[in-house]
């Protein structure tokens, strides 16, 4: 049995359709069979609702009297692109303000927006002779805006790597905070109610395609940025008018240390027109599984700790290492589902007729990671290969002597076989000395815990360990964990003296 | 109920918590506390019912004591419902319910505020 579209779309205009959410399909297929399943229920609906950064809106504010071509564009502090002629514009979500930086960004200008506020917009030109303004200040509401059309880059990521922290310390990423030692794992993603999840295929949604967006009736533009369907993370590119946007489903938010973003309601329903569209609506959470990544890891290819299913996701803790993790989402599932409930009523109530794509998404292809022709500075690039060490048995007042010798402020302290057991800085070795007690040998006095980096490691990764510990030095060590070389701040020094940028 | 106790140890070093356990002989519970040389906040919890025993007995040690009624302050037009604060929280205060809706164990919060931070609608304010 195979079902047209026109059909279905016939029976939304009769108001005879049968519409269901993604997350009713499951039981109704496992009740009716597959087959049964394709002729009782003609739509299948799917919502997500989360944090979507790649989001934003080009807006036209029509010309002034005189006009002006505006060059930097201000709304409310927060800039937007200047590079479209003349009163055209580009206001992406993460943009942060100038003035209030991650309490208020390019989110929160959509947001206040759609809440009928007004935005203040500023702008400047160096005037031409068709276009002599130089300056505009004006208070905006909506309704002022020729267009206002959301368009984001990269939406609707058809499941998301959960994150857990293997660091002693809190880390503020996308994913929200993390606490150390794996105290808890953030995960993102509708699971079974996401679009692409129930069209893995992509033989259902594509360029032209209508879906809900922040409660507008929005289209699918085509393959998001990013679109990596290979591995299991299609994304897509869509749009809507702000206009008709409700608040309900477009909320700025700022993940504190990390920056703005902005949560989308998003939904595609699904015509159901074959067996192969029924076994793709029947996906369940326990079905989608994702990596749990370890975000402590300051790399593109972060290790996975395990695979976990949303389902587990979603009960409330997962196991790492044996020990039991509790689990946060960013994403709210209750609005999810509210996206998908409304738009069920929206098809049910003939709002919207359905359409296959005008053109196909490439359902295979995976992303690439940058192409880099010029590889950024490592640590092997300026650090200091002379190094003055000195062992865990020696005497305080010999490393005294070995900082001054050696005309430096650490000392990295190694055992009989060579191997770094800690570190003494000339603020130890004067506290010691000010100070005279118990200790007498350097491992009475040495820091044991040593950050230490690697000869390939990028400086700036490095850079951020002395960051984040407030230190000034670190021992470069090999995979034996001998000291090879250091690299104190002095050496950073060497970026811009020019020895590294040719 | 829960107690936010705030010292001054300038006048001495008393241990008025000790004390007032001692005096009274009710078992306070200390939930959070920050003291360093010259003052001290302290979160207790005590029985309903010597609540005021309790209270009466460390103002009357110099003490400053609020009785506090509330705990984190959920702002229901700006929460989602996403359950980033779940996790977060050390004392599991934060779960969804079987809609997936945001619900709160207010007795169980000691309003040491980490959730405040985790909250990417800023939904979450201290009751103070």
């Amino acid at each position: 049995m195979h079902k047209s579209i026109d059909q279905i779309n016939e029976r939304i205009r009769d108001g005879t359709a049968r519409v269901v959410t993604a997350e009713e399909m499951p039981a109704i297929v496992a009740e009716l069979g597959e087959s049964g399943a394709l002729r009782e229920v003609d739509v299948v609906t799917t919502g997500t609702f989360g944090a979507m950064c790649s989001s934003g809106a080009f807006l036209n504010f029509g010309h002034a009297e005189p006009p002006i071509r505006m060059e930097r564009i201000w709304l409310n502090n927060v800039e937007a692109y200047g590079g479209l002629a003349a009163v055209d514009t580009y206001i992406g979500v993460t943009q942060q303000s100038d003035t209030l930086e991650e309490q208020y960004g390019g989110a929160h200008v959509l947001e206040d927006l759609v809440a009928g506020k007004s935005v203040e917009l500023r702008a400047s030109s160096r005037g031409t002779d068709c276009y002599p303004r130089r300056t505009i200040t004006t208070d905006l509401l909506l309704e002022h805006f020729n267009q206002a059309v959301m368009c984001n880059p990269r939406n609707a990521y058809q499941r998301y790597n959960a994150a857990s922290n293997s660091t002693d310390r809190v880390l503020h990423t996308y994913m929200g905070v993390l606490l150390p030692n794996c105290g808890n794992v953030s995960y993102s993603g509708a699971g079974v109610l996401n679009p692409l999840s129930n069209d893995p295929n992509l033989r259902l949604i594509g360029s032209g395609v209508p879906i809900f967006l922040c409660g507008a009736q929005g289209m699918v533009i085509g393959e998001g940025t990013q679109h990596s369907p290979a591995g299991g993370f299609g994304t897509l590119m869509v749009t809507g008018d702000l206009k008709e946007m409700s608040q309900d489903y477009l909320r700025a938010a700022t993940m504190t240390g990390y920056g703005v973003t902005l949560y989308v309601g998003l939904g595609i329903p699904l015509p159901v027109l074959d067996l192969d569209v029924v076994r793709a609506t029947a996906v369940r959470d326990e079905d989608i599984s994702v990596d749990l990544l370890d975000y402590g890891v300051p790399s593109r290819n972060r290790p996975a700790f395990r695979r976990v299913t949303y389902a587990e996701l979603r009960s409330g803790a997962v196991e790492i290492n044996g020990e039991e993790v509790r689990t946060s989402s960013l994403s709210s599932f209750r609005m999810a589902r509210q996206v998908a409930e409304e738009l069920k009523h929206w098809v049910e109530g003939g709002k919207m007729h359905l359409t296959l794509p005008t053109r196909l998404i490439d359902s295979k292809k995976p992303v690439k990671p940058m192409h880099q022709s010029v590889q950024g500075p490592r640590v092997l690039d300026i650090m200091d290969r002379q190094v003055v060490s000195i062992g865990e048995g020696e005497e305080i007042t010999t490393a005294a002597k070995k900082l001054l010798k050696g005309d430096t402020n650490h000392l990295p302290v190694i055992n009989n076989d060579n191997i770094l057991v800690g570190i003494v800085t000339t603020f130890d070795v004067s506290k010691a000395v000010a100070n005279p007690g118990k200790a007498h040998l350097v491992r009475d006095i040495m820091k044991k815990k040593v950050i230490t980096t690697t000869p390939d490691e990028a400086v700036d990764i490095a850079v951020q360990k002395l960051e984040k510990n407030n230190i000034s030095a670190l021992p470069v060590v090999d995979s034996g964990h001998h000291v090879i070389a250091m690299l104190t701040a002095i050496d950073l020094g060497k970026l811009f003296g020019g020895r590294w940028l040719k | 109920m829960k107690l936010l106790v705030t010292f001054s140890r300038k006048k001495g070093r008393k241990p008025i918590i000790a004390q007032v356990v001692r005096d009274t002989g009710v078992l306070i519970n200390v939930e959070r506390a920050i003291i360093d040389s010259s003052e001290g906040e302290a979160l207790i919890d005590v029985p309903d019912d010597q609540c005021q025993l309790v209270r009466d007995t460390m103002i009357g040690l110099g003490a400053t004591v609020h009785l506090l009624e509330h705990g984190i302050t959920v702002k229901e037009s700006e929460c989602v419902d996403c359950g980033a604060c779940i996790s977060i929280c050390p004392r599991e205060v934060f779960s969804l319910d079987s809609d997936f809706k945001l619900k709160m164990a207010e007795e169980k919060c000691v309003l040491c505020g980490k959730c405040i931070e985790a909250c990417p609608q800023q939904a979450l304010m201290l009751p103070l």
